[in-house]
């Protein structure tokens, strides 16, 4: 299913035929309990160019970076710095062998100066103590080597993130000038943020050092990127010289090529999405948006209408969802709700307008481990009730029974722990959970991740009966074939910004929705 | 002094510290202007001399609450030395060199242990030295649940020294010792790669890690440091008291952790100077000397007075440093 790894041709043209990798991983595999995370995965970095590596989310990215920086073992595999094979066992040893990490949050200590937060471990010392001046002096020549201008003595934590970035990079740099991995060091940058922090990589690169790149942007792989490596689903996808692919082409790797045939949405469903579609939508998004985590964005969701929300992860789709759910408050723009303004501040305000939401992170925000089938069924609607009148136990029996034959949940007995059930079963629990306060629009952040073929395609016909009852539902996955199958129109999201709302007629193709996320059609 | 000003600077932290010192001048005139004899140098000198132990105490916790940790056996660790102490000097007539190296050495090995466990149980810091603080105490009544008065050549003649300055004021040994420990603190906070982890590991203890620092080892020695210093306390303890008794220094762990805290160090770590425990633990003395100058009101007003400044000091170093992040 892979494809064919690099072609010859593009490596002599882009590296050099005489140049052999600094950093070489061959067939690295890592296995978590129940799950391969990578399986025979290559990767090659040679001196002096920014590699990208990609892939979507799940598909071993952060778990080869853990492996390279020696936080998680590996389970096979070799790894060859320099020629030589080597044993990474920790951080500190990576670092060592010459491979530095700058993570997404900054790992420095804001409380200590810029100068100390370069040198602390490796200060210069006179006579035992640490010589302060000369500590300076260094850390502004380092500094000054990446033609960067930060003040050395002042607090890291008067610096801006962009600048604590850097400053990482600037330590990193200095330990070891091997190889460099930045861990998706853009995602909370602006604009001129990250042409300094590409200004810094280009000045590395023509260094010498190899410099490994991890984004989900994919413009910012074009503008600073020599070659890329994309993991599909732990496995090697490839290793190709930017120049070799198109966007459209970089995305349909990620993805995968396998597009199923489609069960298309019947001509009824579609006629009566139109209709709907004619009338006021239920809720209406003008403008809606908030700072650092969406653009405005004006969205319509009629009644009985599946929008699905598409875009590779971390372009937005969870951010607007939770602006609609008050999960996260707005900075700007309305919500109307049934043609009346709502001002959707907190998750109680939207469940009183019958929202509901069901979270992509089930065990961290969702359900409640410890507590039984029948325990977590109850508990959105006990809160809508309100604490003074709760539900009797003979009720909530009744609430589980039903909802646990209408949705095929096993094992069938209310009193399970839920932590003891299948991620599917658990997903149908929280489903059930909101269907029981009875909603008017479900909003669903990736219900099929992390569950099986049969409990998806349940979940999936679930969605079409709700729809076809008349419930609003928002559809976000990461599963193009997925989103097509079940919505009437799809958003698109790229960059925290919605680019396009396009409608399935029956023309939209998955090749159509991936050239939108790759090429932003409204930009 | 240039260096000193810039550490300040650096860590943008020097705000509280300015407050308490002038705090601590505002209340020296006030007192001054109130009664008199009160504007007189020993009576300053006398803070030192009265608080020398708690001085030393309050070191050792600058170390520990600098990491982010905290440290609730320094009282019953310094009434265990002092007990210590006088049991082997008066009962079994062990020489005073011999048993002030060997208490000195209990408290660093049951720092270190603290710090030990804390480390690799990823235990919170609270609840292990709460352990030690109860074990500490019983086993002061192990030895003995009288006091036991130390009659012994040395202690009392180290007690009785006074050593003269110049205007006439005079001041104990102990106070020497405490100002020496003083000098010492600041230079390894500032100076060593020991004290610079120290702020690191208060700063992020993760970061730390990431960054390669020795986060166990640092961990564990400011344990052990505070240890040592609750052990010194006591031997300076039993210099003023002349006893040993396990009812000595009870509560102290939190007059120095108020005595941090008014310095200026931040409970969650990573920011504070130990000079300014220095000024903190002034600023306790001086309460408890303008209430006894006062005459009429009880002792306990001295504890009413510390927790209202307590809390002002708390909600400075929130407001200030919000202001930082913001």
């Amino acid at each position: 299913m892979a494809g064919p790894p690099t072609t010859d041709r593009s490596l002599t043209t882009e590296v050099g035929a005489d140049r052999r990798p600094v950093l070489e991983l061959r067939g690295v595999r890592k296995e978590f309990p129940g799950v391969v995370a990578l399986d025979g995965v290559d990767l090659r970095l040679f001196p002096g160019e920014v590699h990208a590596l990609m892939g979507e989310n799940g598909a071993g990215k952060s778990t080869l970076i853990k492996v390279l920086t020696g936080v998680h073992p590996s389970d096979g595999g070799s790894v060859t710095l320099a020629g030589e094979d080597v044993h990474i066992s920790g951080p500190l040893q990576a670092q060592q062998t010459g491979i530095s990490t700058v993570y997404q949050e900054v790992n420095l200590c804001p409380n200590l100066s810029v100068a100390e937060n370069i040198l602390i471990g490796r200060e210069p010392r006179r006579f035992g103590m640490i010589h302060w001046p000369e500590l300076r002096r260094r850390a502004r020549e380092l500094v000054r080597d990446l033609d960067l201008d930060i003040d050395v003595s002042a607090p890291l934590s008067s610096c801006s993130l962009a600048v604590q970035q850097l400053v990482a990079i600037v330590r990193a740099v200095d330990i070891s000038a091997k190889v460099l991995i930045l861990d998706e060091p853009t995602s909370s940058l602006d604009r001129d943020e990250v042409r300094q922090l590409f200004t810094v990589m280009g000045r590395l690169r023509d260094q010498g050092v190899a410099i490994l790149f991890v984004t989900h942007f994919l413009d910012q792989v074009y503008d600073i990127c020599d070659r890329v490596t994309i993991l599909r689903n732990g496995r090697l996808e490839g290793e190709y010289a930017i120049g070799d692919l198109t966007r459209v082409q970089l995305v349909q790797r990620m993805i995968g090529g396998e597009l199923a045939e489609l069960d298309v949405l019947s001509d009824a469903s579609r006629a009566e999405a139109a209709e709907a579609a004619a009338g006021e939508p239920f809720l209406r998004a003008g403008a809606l948006a908030r700072r650092g985590s969406i653009a405005p964005f004006d969205l319509d969701i009629h009644v009985g209408e599946v929008v699905g929300l598409a875009g590779l992860l971390g372009s937005g789709r969870t951010e607007a969802a939770r602006l609609l759910f008050g999960a996260d408050q707005s900075d700007e723009g309305t919500i109307t709700v049934n043609g009346e303004p709502a001002a959707l501040r907190t998750p109680r305000a939207a469940i009183a307008h019958k929202i509901a939401f069901c979270s992509e992170n089930r065990k961290a925000e969702g359900l409640v481990g410890e507590l039984t089938v029948r325990e977590n069924l109850v508990l959105a609607l006990q809160a809508a009730r309100g604490w003074a009148r709760p539900l009797s136990r003979s009720k909530q029996d009744e609430l589980a029974r039903h909802w646990i034959s209408a949705l095929d949940i096993r094992p069938a007995s209310p009193e399970t722990q839920i932590r003891n059930l299948s991620g599917g079963n658990q997903q149908k629990v929280l489903l059930a959970r909101w269907l029981l306060t009875d909603p008017r629009l479900l909003i669903l952040d990736e219900p099929t991740r992390g569950i099986d073929v049969g409990a998806k395609a349940e979940i999936q016909k679930l969605v079409q009966r709700l729809s076809g009852e008349g419930m609003s539902v928002l559809f976000i996955s990461a599963e193009l074939e997925e989103v097509l199958r079940l919505s009437h129109r799809v958003g698109v999201l790229r960059d925290h910004r919605m680019v396009a709302t396009l409608t399935n007629d029956g023309t939209l193709t998955p090749e159509r929705i991936m050239a939108t996320i790759a090429t932003g059609a409204q930009k | 002094m240039s260096t000193l000003t810039d550490t300040f600077r650096r860590n943008g932290a020097s705000i509280p510290l300015l407050v308490t010192a002038a705090l601590l001048v505002i209340m020296f005139a006030a007192g001054s202007v109130q009664y008199e004899g009160f504007f007189s140098g020993q009576v300053l000198v006398n803070l030192l001399i009265d608080n020398a132990f708690l001085l030393v105490v309050a070191i050792g916790m600058t170390f520990v609450i600098l990491t982010g940790g905290i440290d609730l056996s320094v009282g019953a660790m310094l009434a265990l030395s002092t007990m210590v102490a006088a049991w082997l000097v008066e009962q079994h007539n062990w020489p005073p060199l011999l048993v002030i190296p060997l208490v000195l050495l209990i408290g660093t090995a049951s720092g270190t242990l603290m710090g030990w466990i804390i480390h690799t149980f990823e235990i919170q810091p609270f609840i292990v030295t709460l352990a030690g603080m109860f074990l500490a105490r019983g086993l002061c009544y192990t030895i003995s649940t009288e006091s036991i008065s130390i009659t012994d050549p040395t202690f009392v003649s180290i007690a009785q020294t006074r050593l003269s300055l110049p205007g006439g004021l005079f001041i104990s040994p102990s106070v020497i010792i405490a100002l020496l420990v003083l000098l010492a603190a600041f230079i390894v906070l500032h100076r060593t790669r020991l004290g610079r982890n120290v702020y690191a590991l208060g700063g992020n203890e993760q970061s730390a890690l990431l960054m390669g620092l020795p986060v166990a080892r640092t961990k564990i020695a400011v344990y052990a440091i505070s240890g040592f210093c609750s052990a010194l306390g006591g031997v300076l303890l039993t210099f003023y008291m002349l006893s040993g008794y396990g009812l000595h220094a009870v509560g102290l762990e939190l007059d120095a952790i108020a005595a941090t805290v008014i310095g200026g160090t931040l409970l969650t770590g990573g920011s504070g100077f130990v000079l300014g425990t220095a000024l903190g633990v002034m600023v306790l003395g001086l309460i408890q000397t303008v209430i006894s100058f006062q005459g009429t009101l009880s002792s306990w007003w001295t504890r009413i007075v510390i927790g209202g400044l307590l809390l002002v000091f708390i909600l400075l170093q929130r407001l200030s440093t919000g202001r930082r992040r913001a």
